[in-house]
This record gives C-alpha cells, sequence and structure tokens, in this order.
C-alpha cells in the first residue's frame, strides 16, 4: 500500500545534519525503513552535507604525523558493527533494536481506555518515544501537544478527525492540532509516538495519570 | 512528499548521456581505476567541476587490496576537510584531530560498505563524520533507516558512480554560487550540533525567518543547479 503521510524536509534535513534527539531520529528512521520516497529525499540532504564537506574553502591541517598515526590502527581490530536485524512484518530494524523482535514479549502498561503503551529506553534528551497499542474500535484519549508529535502507524490504521493513517504513514501534530485517534477496522493499531513536549491532555483523569505514564 | 516536488529532483534523474556511456566503456577497459574517465570528464566538462582524484577507484583499491596508498590519497584529501567540520561544530583544534582521525580509521574499516552508485564519497565520509559527532557529544545511539535489499550485487556500473559523485560537485559548486548569508545559513545547520531554534538564539533571527531563509536558499540552489 502507497504511503500517503510523508515526513516533512524540515524533519529530513535535521535527520541528515544529525541534529534531531534520538527518539525523533528513531521515528523518522522507521518511517525511512518503510517510505523510498523519503529515503530519496534524504539521500539528497545528506548529499548536501557531502557537498559542504567538500567544498573544502576551510581547511584544518592535519599534525604531520596524522597519517602515520592513522596507518598504524588499521591493523588493529575493527569495532564491531550493528548486527543485522531479520525482516519483521510489523517491526523495522532500527525499532528492532529497542524492543527485540518479539511483539509478544513487549512490555505494556494500561494507559486507559483500553489502550496500552510500551515506553523505550532512548536517552531520553529532547524527547521521548513510546509504543502504543490501541485495540480496534478504540480511541486514544483525546489530546492536544506542547510542542511536536510524531506517531507512525506500524499495523493496522488509525484516523482521527480529518484523516486517515495505515501502515508507514506519519502522523505530525504540532501545539495547534488537538485530535482523538481512532483504531480503524477490525485490527488493533500499533504505532510509534514520539514527543519532544509532555502531550496535554483534555479530561482530567488521563492528566492526572500523565506524571505515571510520562507522557 | 512526491519526489517530483523535491528540490534536487533534477539532480537525481540520471541523464545517460554519450559522455556516461563512453565513461561506461572506458571503465570496461581499465576497470578499477577511473583515471582516464576522470580526464575525459575534465575536459569534456571543463572548469565547472575540476575532476579530482578518482575516490571511487581508490576506495575499491583500499576494500579489495587493502591499498595503503590508496588510502593515503584519500586521507590527506579527507582528513584536513573532517577535522574543519568538526571544528566549527564546535570541538577544539586537538579534539577535532582525535575525532577525525577516528573518521578515517573508520573510512577503512568499513570500506566494503562504501557504494558510490548511491553516496559520493564526501557525502558518505560526511555521515561517518556526523555519527561519530553524534556518538561522542550526545553519547546518543543513532538509529539508521533498515538496508534496502538491493538483490544480487551486480558489477557497479561506471556511469552510476560517476552521476552520483557529480551531483555532490555540482551542489558543491553551487553552493559557492549563494550569497553568503543564505550559504552560512545551510551549512551551519550541517555544523553545527545545532537545531534551528538554537541557530536562531546565535543569529537573533526569529525561528520562522530562519526556516523561510533555509527554504529559499535550497530553492536557490536548485535553480543554480538547473
Amino acid at each position: 500500500m502507497a504511503i500517503k503521510h510523508h515526513l516533512t524536509d524540515d524533519l529530513l534535513m535535521a535527520y541528515a545534519a544529525g541534529t534531531l534527539s534520538e527518539a525523533f531520529s528513531l521515528a523518522v528512521a522507521t518511517h525511512i525503513s518503510l517510505c523510498d520516497d523519503c529515503r530519496a529525499t534524504l539521500a539528497a540532504y545528506e548529499a548536501m552535507g557531502g557537498a559542504i564537506l567538500d567544498r573544502g574553502d576551510d581547511l584544518a591541517p592535519m599534525s604531520n604525523d596524522a597519517l602515520a598515526r592513522a596507518l598504524a590502527r588499521l591493523d588493529m581490530p575493527a569495532p564491531a558493527s550493528a548486527q543485522k536485524m531479520p525482516k519483521h512484518p510489523v517491526l523495522p530494524a532500527p525499532l528492532q533494536h529497542y524492543v527485540g523482535t518479539d511483539l509478544s514479549a513487549i512490555k505494556w502498561r494500561k494507559l486507559g481506555m483500553g489502550v496500552r503503551q510500551a515506553i523505550l529506553p532512548t536517552n531520553g534528551k529532547g524527547g521521548s518515544a513510546r509504543l502504543l497499542h490501541i485495540p480496534a474500535g478504540h480511541a486514544v484519549p483525546a489530546h492536544g501537544h506542547r510542542g511536536m508529535e510524531l506517531t507512525l502507524v506500524l499495523k493496522g490504521a488509525f484516523r482521527d478527525e480529518a484523516q486517515q493513517f495505515s501502515r508507514g504513514d506519519i502522523e505530525i501534530a504540532t501545539e495547534a492540532d488537538e485530535h482523538t485517534p481512532v483504531a480503524m477496522g477490525d485490527e488493533d493499531c500499533i504505532c510509534l509516538a514520539v514527543t519532544d513536549a509532555p502531550l496535554r491532555f483534555n479530561a482530567l483523569i488521563p492528566r492526572l495519570m500523565q506524571p505515571i505514564f510520562q507522557i | 512528499m512526491l519526489l517530483d516536488a523535491h528540490p534536487w529532483n533534477n539532480a537525481f534523474t540520471p541523464t545517460k548521456t554519450l559522455l556516461q556511456r563512453l565513461l561506461r566503456e572506458i571503465n570496461g577497459l581499465c576497470k578499477g581505476y577511473l583515471v582516464l574517465a576522470d580526464k575525459i570528464s575534465s575536459v569534456a566538462i571543463g572548469q565547472e567541476t575540476g575532476a579530482g582524484p578518482d575516490f571511487a577507484g581508490l576506495m575499491f583499491s583500499v576494500r579489495d587490496k587493502g591499498d595503503r596508498a590508496a588510502y593515503g590519497v584519500v586521507f590527506s584529501h579527507f582528513a584536513p576537510r573532517v577535522k574543519a567540520f568538526l571544528m566549527k561544530s564546535g570541538s577544539d583544534a586537538a579534539l577535532a584531530e582525535e575525532l577525525a582521525q577516528d573518521v578515517m580509521v573508520t573510512v577503512w574499516h568499513k570500506s566494503a560498505q562504501f557504494d558510490p552508485t548511491r553516496a559520493s564519497l564526501s557525502t558518505w565520509i560526511f555521515t561517518i563524520a556526523r555519527n561519530r559527532r553524534i556518538d561522542y557529544f550526545r553519547r546518543a545511539r543513532r538509529p539508521e533507516p533498515e538496508d534496502l535489499d538491493w538483490g544480487a550485487s551486480e558489477e557497479p556500473d561506471a556511469a552510476d558512480i560517476y552521476q552520483t559523485a557529480e551531483e555532490t560537485r555540482r551542489l558543491s559548486a553551487a553552493l559557492s554560487t549563494l550569497p553568503e548569508p543564505q550559504r552560512a545559513l545551510i551549512e551551519r545547520a550541517y555544523y553545527g550540533d545545532l537545531s534551528h531554534s538554537e541557530i536562531a538564539a546565535q543569529t537573533g533571527l526569529p525561528l520562522g525567518t530562519i526556516k523561510s531563509r533555509i527554504r529559499l536558499a535550497l530553492e536557490r540552489l536548485r535553480q543554480n543547479m538547473n
């Protein structure tokens, strides 16, 4: 199924430049794993980084023995590179580094109204990441945002007031947006959600729960 | 977002010119080294690109033969660039030198992962330097997209290699034609470990202005490349 909701150029450029937080980088890398359009755009933004490096109007000369010292290091064992992850129907490789490959082994915690979440172990600076499990027909409590929230569908589909989102689609919500995502059809929906600020819930109970659930 | 809408889409549409066909045939004759091809292209394309060393060929030699002389050429060209890049990201000279060493040693160890049909050598080294910066300054993981399954590996196509390197050269040339303030904004977005809002704090420009100026600069870049 073709992906309809993509990353913005701002996010792709910041990811190429390496200025996004770990949580936002995870959402970008996971979307790109599923979206060839955004992968191609990322390649262009990385080529811009290459061009800036290549322009070379500012060189910083290395010390005289720099090459000799590098050559002396070449025979040392190379650091292990990242393990190649097997293809998974729900979890693209970047997510597998955080939750493994077994969906049933994920430790979910109740978020209320049937929705469950699993907070992912990112370094916590500049954003947090979680998986959301929304049973078919259920809704995530209506909420607005203080910052930016990215919601990427991994399984099933959800709709909010205006649009619908299927596997690979990413919803980008900002402070102006207030929405109630509802899992569509008869399949449970699993999403990756990252936020750069605590969500702002409208109903009293979820707001009281906020410190407990860390969302 | 449609690919068509992308600022550099034109740059990513391979045009199989006569020159490229010629290059492919030449590559068949002197496999691994594109020295002759570079000479021809520099004559054909002239001042615009100023074809430098054949980095793809040098890297194949590093990968296949552990060629230290070829590695030395790559090192001498890129290490001072990587060091300058890291200094602009906020490292002092001594730290930038150490990190540049790490980056260039990684270039050796990961030479098998370099695919010049997908990224020019400067782009590939930029990504290694960027990742080293994230690792060192943020102590954060860098989630990377899943690799595409490219199918059975084919002999890399010299025309594709040339096209990819040429795109980076054209981007560099186009960057040089931008007015200084616009170029500085784009560069700064890539150099420092700075978000746009941090750039705003440094330059005193509001965030919306920064974003629209970066967009304007990218748009002008696209026009310059056409």
